[in-house]
């Protein structure tokens, strides 16, 4: 029960988008169309999950024993590069098709914050694994959540011609990350 | 002093960890290995590599792959030009399509003594920033050049110049890089084809009345160059004609009939439509 908390809280209590201010970097960049979005936050999903694994192993099963634990940030950032690296050579090979979809979105993601950040926050809270590989799932759903929402949202401003010129694109698209934040904040409370 | 061990033992792991994952990622890559189509990298090698995106891909890469996977045209990139487009099509093995030269064109010629001035505009002096005042220029017609010379300041080949208060690009000069007419607040500019010597010389979307109330070289919509055409290269669409470049002929037939003389002819080297027509 307590992992069915821990899911729903990291996708709508600690949005690590709308909440945490993780990975706002795509919520913007690739937030233009849906169908892009989408293939982000797939990508996301997909390697948050496999880099909150292999960062737990790595950091119980190497750093900790050896009280190495303050060289977290550089063996994290190691791990997933190269996570990311293998599994893109892999996908080449064995799924072509998700391998397109996912296109350029799997090398770029190996330096997304909120991969690292989930991977820092398993650590910081003490996760076991199977509550890391929960929470990752959780946070990289709430990332495509947020992201898909945010698309929809920028498909129809864009089709309205009534924005001011001064707002049109980026700025708009600020504002209204801004009012889905404050939006996310109602969810506060709701779980512990 | 230093603990040796403190030093040792992190550099040691560090060092463990990286080897570990590079022996598996070089094991990945041989394990993994897929063919790829090797003029994908032939191509790629005798891509500019600036990355401009012009092409419409994303990077010189992604405009390598297209060409070999998804069959994108040869002549694509811009900044490659002919000889470029001829090597890609040697390594495809293809007939080589050449990329249409273009030049950039003025669509007006409301010069102040043909066109109404609304207001004497002080403000900076910059097409943009003029632009943007209400009414939208300092013209009577909203849909002509400004002339304030913004697409001079752009052009890095110095084909630009102002001729009798309006834009003119020098066809000798000009590679039709594009950069004026992306630049030109009224959209005034266009690329057309250098083959091209047959242009309507108007901007202007309003109603015949409205046009000739601000101008007396404008083009008023009337349809008398579509209905002389032989070939059916000049149509009307919003109240200005235009002339198809593939199907004009340069017979000059529309020419002689317009009206308001805002058909013109455009000789090469000789740009300056306005004193012909």
């Amino acid at each position: 029960m307590s992992l069915l908390w821990l899911f729903i809280g990291s996708i709508f209590v600690h949005n690590i988008l709308l909440s945490r201010f993780l990975g706002c970097c795509p919520f913007l960049g690739v937030s233009t169309n849906s169908g892009t979005a989408k293939g982000m936050g797939v990508a996301v999903i997909f390697v948050t999950v496999l880099a909150a694994i292999a960062t737990w192993l790595v950091y119980n099963l190497v750093l900790a024993p050896l009280h190495l634990e303050y060289l977290y940030t550089l063996s994290f950032i190691l791990v997933i590069a190269a996570l990311v690296q293998f599994v893109e050579l892999a996908l080449k090979k064995i799924n072509p098709v998700l391998y397109k979809s996912l296109g350029i979105f799997l090398p770029l993601i190996t330096t997304n914050c909120a991969v690292l950040g989930v991977a820092v926050l398993n650590m910081n809270e003490k996760y076991s694994l199977v509550e890391s590989a929960v929470n990752a799932f959780g946070s990289s759903a709430g990332f495509l959540l947020a992201i898909m929402l945010m698309a929809g949202i920028r498909e129809r401003i864009d089709r309205n011609t009534n924005v001011p010129k001064c707002l049109q694109g980026l700025p708009i698209a600020l504002v209204t990350a801004g009012l889905m934040s404050i939006a996310f904040m109602g969810f506060t409370g709701m779980i512990k | 002093m230093i603990s040796l061990t403190g030093v040792l033992y992190p550099v040691l792991i560090l060092g463990a960890l990286g080897l570990a994952f590079g022996a598996l990622l070089g094991f990945a890559s041989i394990k993994f290995f897929v063919k790829t189509d090797e003029r994908v990298s032939q191509i790629r090698e005798i891509l500019p590599g600036a990355n401009c995106g012009g092409c419409g891909y994303p990077g010189c890469d992604g405009y390598a792959d297209g060409i070999v996977n998804a069959g994108a045209r040869t002549n694509l990139c811009a900044a490659g030009g002919v000889e470029l487009a001829k090597g890609i099509a040697a390594i495809m093995g293809v007939e080589g399509e050449a990329p249409i030269p273009v030049r950039a064109f003025l669509k007006c010629k409301g010069s102040a003594e043909f066109s109404k001035r609304n207001a004497i505009y002080e403000g900076i002096m910059d097409c943009r920033s003029a632009a943007v005042v209400p009414g939208g220029s300092p013209n009577a017609c909203p849909f002509g050049c400004i002339g304030l010379g913004t697409c001079v300041k752009v052009c890095v080949f110095g084909a630009m110049s102002m001729i009798n208060g309006l834009a003119s690009a020098d066809p000798e000069k000009c590679i039709g890089c594009g950069t004026c007419v992306a630049i030109c607040p009224k959209s005034a500019l266009a690329l057309i084809p250098r083959t091209s010597n047959v242009q309507v010389v108007c901007n202007s979307n309003w109603r015949g009345a409205d046009v000739k109330k601000v101008c007396s070289v404008g083009c008023i919509g009337c349809g008398i160059c579509a209905r002389t055409c032989p070939a059916g290269a000049v149509t009307v669409d919003k109240n200005l004609a235009s002339v198809d470049a593939s199907k004009c002929t340069n017979c000059g037939a529309c020419v002689a009939k317009c009206p308001t003389k805002s058909i013109g002819y455009i000789i090469p080297g000789q740009e300056d439509i306005r004193e012909i027509a």
